[in-house]
């Protein structure tokens, strides 16, 4: 089976596939903007409060107070992480998204790093560490960064010289001012920065803790006000409510092009099995905090969600609705339990990392060359996700959208859209 | 230019028989990479109708606007623009993407690490992960200022003369070598502890040039040096050439374009007489070990992806693959701390880059989407388009082609594209020669440039910059640096009148 990208499908390509259902298509629509309205919305709560501890670290630097913002940090990613799924169908979320979780980074554009860190010597911008540098050259230009403002962290340095690896905003620049490198994947233990890289006067460690402090300040408020503007896009007249919903079948379409994408593309291959080919501890999503197997659980959470039209909201409250699991039992109830099912052994398997987690096997021992178990258990999560994968195809042919989630030479037949 | 059928397939289906490294008369030149079906002749007649140069301009052609047939991706407003899969390879294909790209991104470093799989860069190198030239997939760009290192643009090094073993195989092969020291080409980066082989040094001479009308724009015309040589001074009759990163798109679907209907467009000798000839580079593949068709390359050097791929592993990071077995890369002999250094090679193939992940670069390389084109309806965009075909522009920059067909279900298979290029070689005139032969390739000659996404350059590589080393930072300044075949094209569009000139460049600036 071919399956084709199903970006921007058109409205009409779907009228001549479609058969009528009965299950209300529009309703289904309308469940998956209000979870992606609330996740939003949770993430964009759980980030203020993120701000909050922060603002009293810089405030009162100490072990407890770097210990709460941390705490604070991981609390926010568990929303953060069940909105990817609303990534690859909405064109508005990817093309924001960029700036609140891209990854992998060059943390030497940011601070100071261990001597011994490789950051390439001819990405000129890996080792700029602008927070010890006030000015700098980028790309033959003489850039004023005494004070440290949002517009420097998105406009200049952000991907500066075009380069993916240059990330100076979101969770994972973040991440890094909260946890500094990690050092250590043989052993248990994240990132292992000193408070006193927030200490104002003599006991500030690391140099330049005013501006190490500024630039986490200022990254902060940009992933806060970058999370309110994505919450509004999802409130009723919001633009990405808006799109989704113009056309029900095309919302279905968006919703599984985002299950399949995620599952599939994003997360058993570039977030899990590349690390396992490559055998790199480098390649762990939250690798500072060594929070991965958390934000994995919580990522394929977010499939199971849309799927079940249902979601556990940080306060507890639920939201629900039709779901596009009821369309497709009436469709193919065997097959709408057998997704169910295996989205389940996806998150079970995900699970088992966390359980490692806790045992002490972190997820960067785990890439280890020569660690059976740590194999063993992230292709587990590889193998599920596939599985899955096959699945949210098959249901996208049973919902009648084979021109859209499933290849279709012979859909696209006659449409005028491509050459036949 | 001649339309003529030079090489009809019936031909090229005849000679599949012959034995491999027979001597490649332009003709047999096979897609030994493409399982192709033949075409029918009803679809020969469907393609010739299609790819028929359009003759209305009062409204875009039917489907114009999807650059790449099925495997056209949205056009984002963001410098992410030439970085999505092509639309149609599907979730699979994404996966394998996907792996594809975490490679593409990946720094390399050097070995021994305890990144067993991704260490083995250099000793020489140019760059430490494919992205750092490929900016976001898209044209590297040359130093902004004289005193910054080259990264996204390197020069090849090569002498004349000496044994080749092509010129038994290939037609009118110029013999080159490469520089008995430096190598093949110039790499500005080492591992600690072994000299780096110089620099390259820039001098930009500014032309003024003012068009008829008044309107003045300055042409930037660089020169290249080696400086600072690291390993004592090159050969005298050393040849230098300048090549920036191309963009990646579509790179698949070029791939895909049959071999006669590429060389159907060639007029070696100009047989009819209109200035424009158009030749065919031809190279010996290193994996099907017989002459093809070049196609990639600023001279078309190599004839596939996988080819300029493992190229590119070799000569610009130091990598070896199974096509270029050398975990020292570029080193000679002559440079003795590189050639004993530790590589990376994995004890079960003696390889820095396996076949696996050779072919998941590949597959990546193969299937970047290429952006739907922005305003193809738009007024001042068709007049432009008119000019583009009323200047003479589409006897090189062919705008359409239809694919091979092929067996098993191939994502590039059987789609109306339209890359406007016709991949073949062109005297391009002394302001843009470098002087410096490769294959059949003379110093003067370059490949047609693609121009599908052109107008996205600033977009996703962060300034304009187009020709093979990126001098011109406008598309009117690239127009005006055409000489040669091209030059009596270029000289229409200089007389143009403003609004004409304008409306070209908006042309271009939407494909």
């Amino acid at each position: 089976m071919r399956i084709q990208g199903m970006l921007g499908a058109p409205a009409s390509l779907l009228a001549l596939t479609v058969p009528a259902m009965a299950a209300d298509r529009a309703a289904i629509v309308d469940t998956y903007a209000d979870i992606a309205q609330a996740g939003y919305e949770d993430s964009l709560v759980l980030a203020r409060d993120l701000q909050l501890a922060i603002d009293t670290l810089i405030a009162a630097p100490s072990q407890d107070t770097l210990d709460a913002a941390r705490a604070a940090w991981r609390k926010a990613r568990d929303p953060y992480m069940q909105t990817e799924v609303f990534r690859f169908g909405n064109p508005v979320v990817d093309d924001w998204e960029g700036k609140v979780n891209a990854w992998p980074l060059d943390e030497g554009l940011i601070d100071y790093v261990d001597a011994s860190y490789f950051g390439a010597e001819e990405n000129a911008q890996a080792q700029l560490n602008v927070i010890a540098n006030p000015t700098f050259t980028l790309s033959g230009e003489t850039v004023d960064a005494t004070t440290i403002t949002p517009a420097l962290l998105s406009d200049v340095l952000q991907e500066a010289g075009e380069n993916e690896a240059n990330v100076a905003t979101g969770y994972h620049a973040i991440e890094f001012l909260l946890w500094g490198q990690d050092l250590v994947s043989d052993a248990p233990g994240a990132g292992n920065r000193p408070w006193t890289d927030y200490a104002q006067g003599a006991g500030c460690t690391g140099g330049n803790c005013d501006r190490r402090a500024e630039y986490l300040k200022v990254a902060t408020d940009l992933l806060v006000s970058d999370l309110a503007w994505m919450t509004a896009q999802w409130a009723e007249g919001g633009a990405a409510r808006t799109a989704v919903s113009a056309s029900a079948d095309a919302g279905i379409a968006a919703i599984l092009t985002g299950m399949g994408n995620l599952s599939y593309g994003e997360m058993a291959g570039q977030r899990v099995k590349l690390g396992l080919i490559l055998n790199d501890p480098e390649e762990e999503h939250d690798c500072f905090s060594d929070n991965t197997p958390q934000s994995h659980y919580f990522d394929l959470k977010g499939v199971e969600n849309v799927y079940l039209g249902r979601y556990t909201r940080t306060d507890g409250t639920e939201i629900s609705g039709p779901s596009l699991k009821d369309a497709l039992a009436e469709a193919d109830g065997a097959l709408a339990q057998t997704l169910a099912d295996e989205i389940g052994q996806s998150l079970a398997a995900a699970d088992a990392l966390r359980t490692l987690a806790s045992e002490g096997k972190s997820y960067d021992m785990l890439l280890q060359v020569g660690n059976a178990e740590g194999e063993t258990a992230i292709n587990a999560v590889v193998d599920a996700l596939v599985t899955q994968s096959r699945s949210i195809e098959r249901a996208s042919t049973a919902l009648g959208l084979a021109g859209v989630v499933v290849e279709g030479d012979e859909t696209l037949e006659g449409t005028g859209e491509v050459f036949q | 230019m001649t339309r003529t059928l030079r090489f009809p397939a019936a031909a090229l289906a005849l000679l599949c028989a012959a034995p491999p490294l027979a001597r490649a008369d332009a003709g047999d030149l096979r897609d030994l990479h493409l399982p192709l079906l033949p075409r029918t002749a009803a679809e020969a007649a469907r393609i010739a109708a299609v790819t028929a140069p359009a003759r209305d301009f009062s409204a875009p052609e039917r489907f114009e606007a999807k650059p790449a047939g099925a495997a056209t991706v949205r056009a984002r407003p963001t410098a992410d623009a030439f970085s999505d899969p092509s639309a149609n390879i599907g979730l699979e294909g994404r996966m394998t993407f996907n792996l594809g790209n975490g490679l593409f991104t990946k720094a390399w470093v050097s070995a021994p690490s305890s990144t067993k799989a991704s260490d083995g860069l250099g000793p020489l190198f140019n760059a430490r992960a494919c992205q750092l030239c490929h900016l976001k997939d898209g044209r590297g760009l040359p130093p902004a200022t004289p005193d910054e290192d080259a990264i996204g643009l390197f020069l090849r090094l090569s002498v004349p003369g000496g044994p080749a073993p092509e010129t038994a195989l290939i037609p009118d092969w110029i013999a080159t070598n490469p520089d008995p020291v430096y190598g093949g080409q110039l790499q500005n980066f080492s591992l600690a502890g072994i000299p780096a082989e110089g620099r390259m040094r820039i001098e930009t001479t500014e032309i003024p040039l003012t068009f008829p009308d008044g309107e003045a724009i300055i042409l930037h015309a660089p020169s290249y040096a080696l400086a600072d040589p690291g390993y004592g001074m090159p050969a005298p009759d050393l040849m230098l050439s300048p090549r920036v990163a191309q963009q990646m798109i579509g790179l698949g679907l070029l791939e895909a374009i049959p071999a006669a209907e590429i060389l159907a467009h060639a007029d070696p000798d100009d047989a009819d007489g209109d200035g424009v000839s158009g030749r065919a580079n031809i190279v010996v593949s290193a994996r099907y070990g017989a002459p093809m068709l070049g196609r990639f390359g600023h001279k078309a050097g190599q004839p596939t992806i996988e080819e300029q791929s493992a190229g590119a592993f070799s000569g610009d990071m130091g990598l070896s693959t199974p096509l270029h077995p050398s975990g020292h890369g570029d080193c000679t002999a002559d440079q003795s701390a590189c050639i004993v250094a530790e590589t990376g090679a994995d004890p079960s193939d003696g390889l820095e880059v396996s076949q696996a992940n050779l072919d998941l670069v590949t597959f990546y390389a193969r299937n970047l989407g290429v952006p739907e084109r922005r305003g193809a309806g738009d007024p001042e965009v068709l007049r432009g388009k008119e000019v583009f075909y009323s200047a003479g522009c589409i006897s090189c920059h062919v705008p359409k082609y239809v694919t091979g067909r092929m067996e098993g279900k191939v994502a590039q298979s059987f789609q109306l594209i339209w890359p406007y290029t016709d991949l073949l070689l062109h005297d391009m005139g002394e302001g843009l020669a470098d002087h410096r032969p490769e294959g059949r390739a003379t110093g003067a000659e370059w490949r047609t440039a693609p121009l599908w996404g052109i107008g996205l350059t600033a977009q996703v590589s962060g300034r304009e910059s187009y020709l093979h080393d990126g001098r011109a930072t406008s598309l009117i300044e690239a127009v005006m640096w055409h000489g040669g075949e091209a030059q009596a094209a270029r000289d229409a569009v200089y007389h143009l009148p403003k609004e004409d000139r304008d409306a070209l460049v908006r042309f271009l600036g939407s494909l």
